[in-house]
């Protein structure tokens, strides 16, 4: 099975630069702008997209995402507008790849070969849900794969040496290193642990890696791109919309531009490093 | 055949991925996930270690004041005409609830692990104040999470917590109470790995936790068999209980979970009324979820959406119940009734006036079910209400219900 991530990444590869992956919350401030705000970003620079699953207890996220997903509740996103704004993003491009991040349990009561089915079938590529470890593989993540959606799982600065391989075998697509124990949204990582970090996930796996949490500027975003396959920034896109909005979170004029100059910036950062 | 029928016991569990049939479980984030397995592994070699046993006695004797009293309710006992009312009195216990008892095994523990700072969440400020108080005695440096509303509505909890040497951080995320504060309790330990560990107010969370939490909280019914067949003769009839997330519940439950004669009652929080939509009771009004680390039922909206709970109790109100009580619930070995604000208000009064015990709000639960059951049995019917814990928390937030009555 090759997904459109697989695509992408063997094309950056060629063309010898990082990938710049942006997150966003689906539905925040509310879904009409946040598809306008989804389908700006791979001309702003984004080469992979994720989209945020709101849930109303994210227990990974920092006070950033946390507040964007009750945002985007509040102003009705569900899980299924959330795979409707995948295929709207669809009808006008059918190369980046989408990922949809979250939490289980919105999965688990939409159930889960359901939501596998027509995640696929809207044009999703790939899944990070947090809060489902190797451990639990049976209920998430084997059957994704078998749905044909990759399953990208977190390595973290506490995935030692001798659990790595656990947490590498069914993951696909690409891994994600979690660059900091944290939140997100907290810390800044420190480049250097980062580097070697990537390195010893690299010596057990041909996956891509992707580096995320605490990444905010085009020099950090550099610093990263040196070492990993892909960089992702999402709190500081979320934080840039957040500013934008009105005191009722109604978006301005200014919504788009904020987000938009902001993913360009960082993607100069990114593409600012030849490999 | 019923799934009761086809086990031969209900004590086994969990099994060695945390699962109680098919609730439990290990559902965190992969930062975590390591910490989880030290800790069962820690948790093991403790349970297999005589001296961490002689331990964990001595301080239940010479600090808790165990065994707590079981007591003959006779006046209550009269007043209700029937079955046959004794009291597990652990709000007798040091700081005046049941969580000291699973405070004193977590901290012990987290002393093995060499590890130097601790975390809980709390919601009525009981488990907080039973962590700050063994924080203080081992010296351990003690961050107590408190959702911003139970701060206002426990306030003689937190002014013990602060004179016990903990910081507190209200906690203004979601709906601001136990399970805000619970999600907060993970983020700080996601974000300090290393010296941190985090104690755990109830039989919930990823395993280990709720295997954890029922075995120090096992006491309770270790005593009340010993005390009732030394009072008695023979084993009660009947067990009741209230859940939050059902600590106190399991600790008294689990020792008699194979006795077929022993009628098993837990008591959620209804708040005001199962069918008004706002309460707290997961198993009467709620569906099979997974959040905070386990599957269990949950209050949640249509699209998996965790609702907000509301009980008088700040100790109940919560959307949750610990995994095991749902697998007890499924196999119908425990039966789950539920007592709104009023009933538990009322209660509290009565226990009170009759037998000179103010009860905590949520054992009020338990009292206001116990007394209707007991009504309806002989009077030769043996019955332990767990009264785990006293309400000298809840008299001025009881006082401003009551109006002019208090
Ligand atoms: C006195 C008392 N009883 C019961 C509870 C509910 O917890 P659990 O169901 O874990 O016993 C609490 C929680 O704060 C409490 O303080």
């Amino acid at each position: 099975m090759t997904t459109r991530i697989d695509t992408r990444f063997a094309a950056l590869k060629k063309e010898g630069r990082a990938a710049l992956v942006t997150f966003y919350m689906g539905g925040d401030p509310d879904p009409e702008t946040s598809l306008k705000v989804i389908k700006a970003l791979p001309k702003a620079g984004a080469d992979l997209i994720e989209i945020g699953m709101a849930f109303t207890d994210p227990m990974a996220d920092g006070p950033t995402i946390q507040a964007a997903g009750l945002r985007a509740l509040s102003k009705g996103i569900t899980l299924e507008k959330t795979l409707h704004l995948v295929r709207e993003f669809r009808k006008d491009d059918n190369e980046t790849p989408i990922i949809l991040m979250g939490y289980f349990n919105p999965i688990f009561i939409y159930g889960v070969e359901k939501f596998l089915a027509d995640a696929k079938s809207s044009g999703v590529d790939g899944l990070i849900v947090v809060d489902c470890p190797p451990e639990e593989d049976d209920e998430l993540c084997k059957p994704a794969l078998k749905a044909g959606l990759n399953f990208i799982r977190l390595a973290t600065p506490t995935t030692d040496e001798k659990r790595l391989p656990k947490v590498l075998q069914n993951t696909s697509g690409f891994v994600y290193y979690v660059s900091i124990a944290g939140i997100t949204g907290a810390a800044r990582p420190d480049p250097q642990k980062v580097a070697a970090s990537v390195a010893r996930i690299k010596a057990h796996t041909t996956l891509p890696v992707t580096v995320g949490f605490g990444v905010r500027t085009a020099a950090d975003a550099a610093e990263i791109a040196k070492t990993a396959d892909g960089v992702v920034v999402g709190s500081a896109l979320v934080e840039a919309v957040r500013q934008s909005l009105h005191a009722d979170g109604r978006p301005t004029e200014l919504t788009m531009g904020a987000v938009t100059s902001i993913v360009e910036d960082i993607a100069k950062g990114v593409r600012s490093v030849k490999k | 055949m019923t799934i009761q029928q086809s086990l031969n016991s209900f004590r086994t569990g969990p099994d060695e991925t945390g699962h109680f049939g098919n609730f439990g479980g290990r559902f965190v984030a992969e930062t975590l996930m390591p910490l989880i397995l030290d800790l069962e592994k820690a948790y093991a070699e403790a349970k297999a270690d005589p001296a961490f046993e002689a331990e964990l006695k001595s301080f239940h004797t010479h600090y808790v004041g165990r065994p707590s009293p079981l007591y003959f309710a006779k006046r209550l006992t009269e007043h209700v005409g029937g079955a046959k009312i004794y009291l597990k009195r652990d709000e007798l216990n040091h700081t005046g609830a049941h969580k000291i008892n699973n405070v004193l095994g977590q901290i012990l523990l987290a002393r093995r692990m060499g590890k130097t700072r601790i975390i809980a969440e709390t919601g009525a400020g009981q488990h907080g104040v039973a962590t700050a108080t063994a924080c203080a005695r081992f010296g351990l440096k003690c961050v107590v999470y408190m959702g911003a509303v139970d701060v206002e509505r426990q306030k003689p909890n937190v002014f013990r917590m602060k004179m016990l040497g903990a910081e507190i951080v209200p906690v203004v995320s979601g709906s601001k109470t136990l399970k805000d504060a619970m999600n907060e309790a993970l983020r700080d330990w996601v974000t300090n790995v290393h010296d941190t560990f985090y104690c755990i107010g109830t039989s919930a969370g990823p395993h280990p936790y709720p295997m954890m939490v029922r075995d120090f909280q096992s006491i309770i019914g270790k005593e009340a068999r010993e005390q009732m067949l030394e009072r008695e003769g023979r084993l009660p009839d009947s067990l009741v209980a209230c859940i939050g997330g059902g600590s106190n519940a399991i600790g008294l439950f689990h020792p008699f979970l194979d006795d077929k004669s022993v009628e098993i009652y837990g008591v959620e929080a209804a708040g005001h009324g199962v069918a008004s939509g706002m309460h707290a009771a997961s198993l009467n009004g709620g569906k099979p979820g997974v959040l905070h680390g386990n599957r269990t039922y949950l209050l949640m909206d249509g699209d998996g959406q965790i609702a907000e709970a509301h009980s008088i109790s700040a100790g109940l109100d919560y959307p949750g119940i610990g995994p095991e009580h749902a697998w007890l619930h499924d196999t119908g070995r425990v039966t789950y009734l539920s007592t709104t604000d009023n009933e538990a208000l009322d209660a509290f009064q009565l226990l009170s006036k009759l037998e000179g015990i103010i009860p905590a709000l949520e054992p009020a639960h338990a009292i206001a079910r116990a007394v209707e059951i007991a009504a309806k049995k002989p009077k030769d019917h043996l019955m332990i209400v767990n009264l785990c814990g006293r309400g000298d928390k809840d008299i001025f937030s009881v006082a401003e219900h009551l109006g002019g009555m208090a």
